[in-house]
C-alpha cells in the first residue's frame, strides 16, 4: 500500500518534465508545424483565415495536452465515464439545438470555433471502454451483461451521430469501441456474429442512408460515372495525387488545390493537397512521422503497469491508424468518400482538441506508467 | 492475489491482441504505400496529362482574313484595325453608373442598354461584354479621356474586314458578317476555326475562296481555375493570316465602270480576249459591303431591299437578257461556216417579214433595201437576219452560239448565284415546254429575241473569242501562278486548238475575219449603229455590234405612235445592249455593256464603250508591266 501510495502521489513537477515522452511530443510539434505550412499552401500562399485560425487552435491544444499529461493518469481514469455521459449529453444538446450546415447538424457555437462534440466522442469512447475492461473481471468479459452493456455504450453514440447525420465519424466511433471490445478479450465469435447481423441488417441500414451517402457508395464503385458530379472529389483528388509524382510539384506549386480543383482541400482532402505538393517521398514520410507516433504510443502502452492505460494507448493508436487509414484510402479511392479528417493536419478544431487530448492522456499514461489503478 | 492473477491474465489477452493488429496495420499501411507508389510513380504521366487538361485551357482569337488585291497590287479587300469596348462586370464598381455614363457618351439607345444588362446576367462576371464592335476614332478618344471615372471599361483593339473602294466590288467580292449556325457547319474549315466574334464570307469571292482567305487561329493558352477564370497566359500561338489571293481585276478600270453607269441598273464587264483575265465587271447600282460588317442597321437594309434597280443583284452573273441585235455576229458566223450564205448574198429589207401570216418587223421602217451580210451587221438589220436565220435553222445557230459559250456558265464554281443562260434549240422546247419548235421562233431567235437569255458575262466572253479569231478561252478573275508573254499565250491557244477538236470554234479562219469585219463598219462607218461613238485614233480604235432588247411584245398601237423614250414607262423601256473589241488592229480586250431599260444599245450603250476603250487601253501598257510580283498558289 505504501509504495503504491508513494507511486501515486510522490511525481514532482520536475519529475513529471522528465518522464514527458520527448519523441511524441515532438513528433505530434512536427507534424503541427507542417500541418501551419500546408494550410498555408491551402490559402493560396498567404496567411488568410484559414492559417491563422489553425495557428490559434494549435496556439491553444498543443498546451492543453501537455497541461493534461501533467494530471495524473487515475484522474482520466477516475473521470472516464463522467467524460462519455458528458458528450453523450453534448450529442444530445447538438441534436435538439446544434448549428445545421449543408444539410447535417453536428456544431454547436462555442464563441471560439464550432464544436463537433461527435469529434469528442471518438476519444470518449475509448475512455469508457477502457475504463470498464480495466475494471471488469477477465471471466465476466464474455458475459451477456457485460457484451450487452458494451454494445449499449457503443451502440447510443452511433445512432446519434449517424442521425446527424455523419456517417463517417460514427463508422470511426465504431471501429474506436470495437478495437477496444477486442483488445479487453470480447470472444472473437461475437464479432463475427455482429458481422453477420451487420450483414443482414446492411440492407436496411443503406434504406436508411442519406441519398448524397448512397450516391457517395455508388460513386467510389465507379468515380467516372458523373465525372461532374458525385465522382468529381474522387477524380480530382486522384488527378492531384498522381500528378505529384516522385518528389511532388513543390511547396505551394500544387496547380489542382491553387486553381480550387480540389474539394475541401482544408480538411478531409488535406493529404491530397500535401501528396500533389510533396510527392510520394513526402507522403512516405509523413505516413512515417504517423508511423512513430502510433509505435510510440503503443510503447507507452505496452511498459504502463495498469491495463487502463494500456487498453487506452493501444486503442487511441489503433484509433489514430484507423483515422488515418481510413482518410487516406478515402483520397486516394480505396474507399467511398466519408467525411473523416486526418488527425492533425485537417483544419477543424474539434478533431484536434480530440487528438490533443488523447495524446494529453497518453502522455499521462507514459508519466505515471509505474502507476497501478485500483 | 486472484485480482492480481486476473489484471496479469488480462495484460496478456490485451498484449496478444494488440500484437494481431499490429501485424494487421503493417499490412494495412503498406498497401497504402504501394497505392501511393501506383499512383504517384506508376500513373504519374497519365495524371500529370489530366492535371494539365484541368488547368490550361486553349482560346483561339479569329484568325485574321487574307487580303484580296486587285492586278497593280492594291488591296481591294484588307483589314482595318479597330477599336472594341468591352466591359468586365466583376470590375465594374456601380454598374448602373457606368450604364449612364456610357449611355450619354455614346448615345447608346434604350434597347441597347437592355441587351447589355441581359448580357451581363448571363455571362460569368469575368467575361467580357462587348458593348461596341465598331467604334469611332472620335468615341474612342472620348471613351479614353473619361477611363478614370469608367471603372470596369476596357478599351480593346481589334482586327476588321475593310472594304476600301466601298461599293466598287462588291457584286465580285461579296463581304463577311457573323455566321449563322448553318453556315458554320456547312463549311468543315469554318466549323473547326470558329471562334465567336468570327466573320466568314457571305456571298461572291469572300465566300467561295473562304478556305484560302480565313487564316488560322492564334491560339492562347491560359491557366485557369476549377471555375473556368482565366489566372496567368502560358503561352501565345501566332495564328497565320490567310493566303493573300491576286484578282485579274482593274481597279481604275472597274471604279470608270461604276461612274459610267451611274446607278442606272446595268452591268458592264471587260475581259483580255487572250488571257480571259477579267479586268472589270461591274453590276450597277451597287451598295457598300462595309455596311454588313457589324451588322447591317435595318434601315439600311432596307434601303437596299427595297431598291427597285436591284443591287443586290449581280447582274453581270445572274441577270438575264435578251442579246438583241448582239447576237447578229453569232448568227453571222454561223450561217457562214455552214455555208448558208456568203459574204456577197444579199437580202432585201422592205422593212418587214410575212411569214405564214406573221409580220416581223425590221427595227427601220421604211427597210433597208437590198444589204449584204456587212451591211446588214452595220444597220442591225432584222430583216437579213430573220432570212438567214431561217435558212439556217435554230439548231445549227444553237451549235455556234453555245461552242461560243452561251447558255453555259462562264466563271463555273467561282459564283455560286452565277446563271448559266439559255440558247434554245427545237429539242430544248420539246423537252421543256412539251411544244414543237415553230418556224417564227427560229427568226427571232436570229436578232436574239424569243427563248434567248444570255447573262452580260457570255456576251463579253463571245465577244472576246470573236475577238481573238475564234479561240476558245477559259475566263478568271484570280492571277494565274506562272503568267505568260501574250505571243505564248497565243501559241498555247493555237496548240490546244489543234489538240482539242472542242476547243476550235470555227472552221475557217476567213469567216471570223469576215464577222469581224462587220463589226468594225458597224462601228466606223458611216450609217453604222455605233458610228457617232467611234473613235479614229487607230489605237483605241475598237468594233462593236449594238444591241436593242424588247422586254415586252411592241403592240402594233405602239409601234405606230412612235414613242420617245421619255414617253415609255421604265419598266417597258428597252434594255440597251453593246458588245465590242478593240483596238481594231491587234486586238486586246472585249467589253459587254448592258443598261437595263436604257432604250437603244446604240444612244444609251455604245459611248460608254467609247469613254471605256480609252481608259482600257491606256492602261494595257501599266498592265503589261505588271509582272508577276508574289506567287499566289490557289
Amino acid at each position: 500500500m505504501f509504495q503504491h501510495d508513494r507511486l501515486n502521489n510522490e511525481l514532482t513537477f520536475w519529475q513529471k518534465v522528465k518522464e514527458l515522452d520527448y519523441i511524441l511530443l515532438t513528433s505530434v510539434l512536427l507534424l503541427s508545424i507542417l500541418s501551419l505550412f500546408v494550410m498555408y499552401s491551402t490559402d493560396g500562399g498567404e496567411i488568410l483565415f484559414h492559417t491563422k485560425s489553425h495557428f490559434s487552435k494549435i496556439i491553444i491544444f498543443f498546451p492543453l495536452m501537455i497541461f493534461i499529461a501533467f494530471f495524473n493518469i487515475k484522474w482520466w481514469h477516475n473521470l472516464s465515464y463522467l467524460f462519455y455521459f458528458a458528450v453523450i449529453l453534448l450529442l444530445i444538446y447538438v441534436s435538439f439545438f446544434g448549428i445545421k450546415s449543408s444539410g447535417s447538424r453536428r456544431w454547436m457555437d462555442l464563441y471560439l470555433f464550432n464544436l463537433q462534440p461527435s469529434e469528442l466522442m471518438k476519444i470518449a469512447i475509448i475512455l469508457c471502454l477502457a475504463k470498464y475492461y480495466h475494471r471488469i473481471k477477465i471471466e465476466n468479459v464474455n458475459s451477456i451483461t457485460s457484451i450487452m452493456t458494451v454494445a449499449t455504450i457503443i451502440i447510443i453514440p452511433i445512432i446519434m451521430v449517424l442521425s446527424q447525420p455523419d456517417l463517417g465519424t460514427s463508422i470511426l466511433i465504431a471501429a474506436s469501441g470495437l478495437i477496444v471490445l477486442w483488445l479487453g478479450g470480447v470472444k472473437i465469435k461475437y464479432f463475427i456474429y455482429s458481422f453477420i447481423v451487420f450483414l443482414i441488417s446492411l440492407p436496411f441500414v443503406i434504406s436508411f442512408l442519406k441519398p448524397y451517402q448512397k450516391l457517395r457508395i455508388l460513386t467510389f464503385l465507379d468515380p467516372d460515372r458523373d465525372p461532374l458530379g458525385a465522382g468529381y472529389q474522387i477524380i480530382q483528388s486522384k488527378i492531384a495525387i498522381g500528378s505529384g509524382g516522385l518528389d511532388g510539384k513543390g511547396f505551394l506549386k500544387g496547380t489542382q488545390s491553387y486553381l480550387d480543383f480540389l474539394p475541401e482541400k482544408h480538411t478531409d482532402f488535406i493529404f491530397t493537397l500535401f501528396s500533389e505538393e510533396f510527392g510520394f517521398i513526402g507522403s512516405v514520410a509523413l505516413l512515417i512521422l504517423y508511423s512513430i507516433i502510433i509505435i510510440r504510443i503503443l510503447r507507452i502502452g505496452a511498459i504502463s503497469r495498469s491495463n487502463f492505460s494500456r487498453l487506452f494507448c493501444f486503442g487511441f493508436a489503433f484509433a489514430i491508424f484507423i483515422y488515418i487509414v481510413v482518410n487516406l484510402s478515402m483520397v486516394l479511392g480505396l474507399l467511398p468518400i466519408v467525411g473523416s479528417p486526418l488527425p492533425i493536419l485537417s483544419y477543424g478544431g474539434s478533431s484536434m482538441l480530440a487528438t490533443m487530448i488523447g495524446f494529453g492522456i497518453v502522455l499521462s499514461a507514459k508519466i505515471n506508467h509505474k502507476q497501478m489503478i485500483a | 492475489m486472484i485480482k492480481g492473477n486476473s489484471g496479469i491474465r488480462k495484460t496478456d489477452v490485451i498484449n496478444r491482441r494488440m500484437f494481431v493488429i499490429g501485424a494487421a496495420k503493417i499490412i494495412i499501411f503498406t498497401g497504402i504505400i504501394a497505392r501511393l507508389f501506383s499512383l504517384q510513380v506508376n500513373e504519374n504521366k497519365k495524371y500529370l496529362t489530366l492535371s494539365d487538361k484541368n488547368r490550361i485551357r486553349e482560346w483561339k482569337l479569329p484568325p485574321i482574313r487574307g487580303d484580296i488585291v486587285d492586278y497593280f497590287g492594291n488591296v481591294i479587300a484588307g483589314n482595318l484595325k479597330v477599336y472594341q469596348l468591352h466591359i468586365i462586370p466583376e470590375q465594374v464598381e456601380n454598374f448602373n453608373y457606368l450604364l449612364t455614363r456610357l449611355k450619354t457618351l455614346l448615345n447608346l439607345s434604350d434597347k441597347k442598354i437592355e441587351k447589355i444588362v441581359k448580357l451581363k446576367n448571363k455571362l460569368k462576371p469575368w467575361e467580357s461584354i462587348i458593348v461596341s464592335e465598331n467604334l469611332s476614332w472620335s468615341d474612342f478618344l472620348k471613351i479614353n479621356n473619361y477611363l478614370y471615372d469608367l471603372v470596369g471599361i476596357k478599351p480593346v483593339m481589334t482586327i476588321s474586314r475593310n472594304y476600301p473602294f466601298s461599293e466598287v466590288y462588291t457584286h465580285i467580292l461579296g463581304y463577311v458578317s457573323q455566321p449563322n449556325e448553318e453556315e458554320i457547319l456547312a463549311n468543315e474549315t469554318v466549323q473547326e476555326r470558329f471562334v465567336p466574334g468570327m466573320k466568314i464570307g457571305k456571298l461572291g469571292l469572300e465566300k467561295t475562296l473562304e478556305n484560302h482567305l480565313i487564316g488560322t487561329n492564334a491560339i492562347q493558352r491560359y491557366e485557369v481555375n476549377a471555375y473556368g477564370k482565366r489566372i496567368n497566359q502560358l503561352e501565345h500561338q501566332k495564328g497565320k493570316q490567310g493566303l493573300r489571293v491576286r484578282l485579274t481585276v482593274d481597279t481604275e478600270v472597274q471604279k470608270a465602270c461604276g461612274k459610267l453607269l451611274n446607278d442606272r441598273a446595268g452591268s458592264i464587264s471587260v475581259m483580255d480576249i487572250y488571257t480571259g483575265d477579267i479586268i472589270a465587271m461591274y453590276s450597277s447600282p451597287s451598295y457598300d459591303p462595309n455596311k454588313f460588317l457589324f451588322g447591317i442597321s435595318n434601315d439600311d437594309w432596307a434601303l437596299i431591299r427595297n431598291n427597285p434597280l436591284k443591287p443586290l443583284v449581280n447582274k453581270t452573273l445572274s441577270g438575264l437578257y435578251s442579246p438583241g441585235s448582239t447576237i447578229k455576229p453569232i448568227v453571222a458566223l454561223s450561217a457562214l461556216e455552214n455555208k448558208i450564205v456568203s459574204p456577197s448574198f444579199k437580202v432585201k429589207c422592205t422593212g418587214k417579214m410575212e411569214l405564214y401570216g406573221q409580220t416581223f418587223h425590221c427595227w427601220k421602217e421604211k427597210g433597208h433595201g437590198f444589204v449584204s451580210l456587212k451591211n446588214a451587221m452595220k444597220q442591225s438589220c432584222d430583216t437579213y437576219f430573220y432570212e438567214v436565220a431561217r435558212l439556217l435553222g435554230v439548231d445549227r445557230l444553237n451549235v455556234t452560239a453555245e461552242k461560243f459559250g452561251l447558255g453555259k456558265k462562264v466563271l463555273g464554281d467561282y459564283f455560286d448565284f452565277e446563271k448559266s443562260g439559255l440558247f434554245p434549240n427545237t429539242k430544248w422546247k420539246i423537252n421543256n415546254l412539251g411544244k414543237g419548235w415553230v418556224l417564227g421562233e427560229t427568226l427571232i431567235t436570229g436578232i436574239g429575241q424569243g427563248y434567248t437569255q444570255t447573262t452580260p458575262l457570255q456576251l463579253c466572253l463571245m465577244t472576246a473569242q470573236i475577238a481573238n479569231g475564234g479561240y476558245s478561252i477559259k475566263p478568271r478573275i484570280i492571277v494565274d501562278n506562272n503568267p505568260m508573254s501574250l505571243e505564248e499565250t497565243k501559241r498555247k491557244l493555237k496548240e490546244e486548238t489543234l489538240h482539242a477538236q472542242e476547243k476550235k470554234l470555227f472552221n475557217d479562219p476567213r469567216n471570223i475575219k469576215i464577222v469581224q469585219e462587220a463589226m468594225f463598219s458597224s462601228t466606223n462607218e458611216l450609217y453604222g449603229t455605233s458610228y457617232k461613238s467611234r473613235i479614229d485614233d487607230p489605237k483605241y480604235q475598237f468594233a462593236g455590234k449594238t444591241g436593242t432588247a424588247q422586254v415586252k411584245r411592241i403592240s402594233m398601237r405602239e409601234r405606230e405612235l412612235d414613242l420617245k423614250i421619255e414617253q415609255i414607262p421604265y419598266k417597258d423601256r428597252d434594255h440597251a445592249l453593246y458588245i465590242a473589241y478593240g483596238p481594231y488592229i491587234n486586238p486586246r480586250y472585249a467589253l459587254s455593256i448592258i443598261v437595263e431599260h436604257g432604250g437603244s444599245g446604240s444612244r444609251t450603250a455604245a459611248p460608254i464603250a467609247k469613254e471605256l476603250f480609252k481608259l482600257i487601253i491606256d492602261r494595257n501598257d501599266l498592265r503589261n508591266k505588271q509582272k508577276n510580283f508574289e506567287e499566289i498558289k490557289i
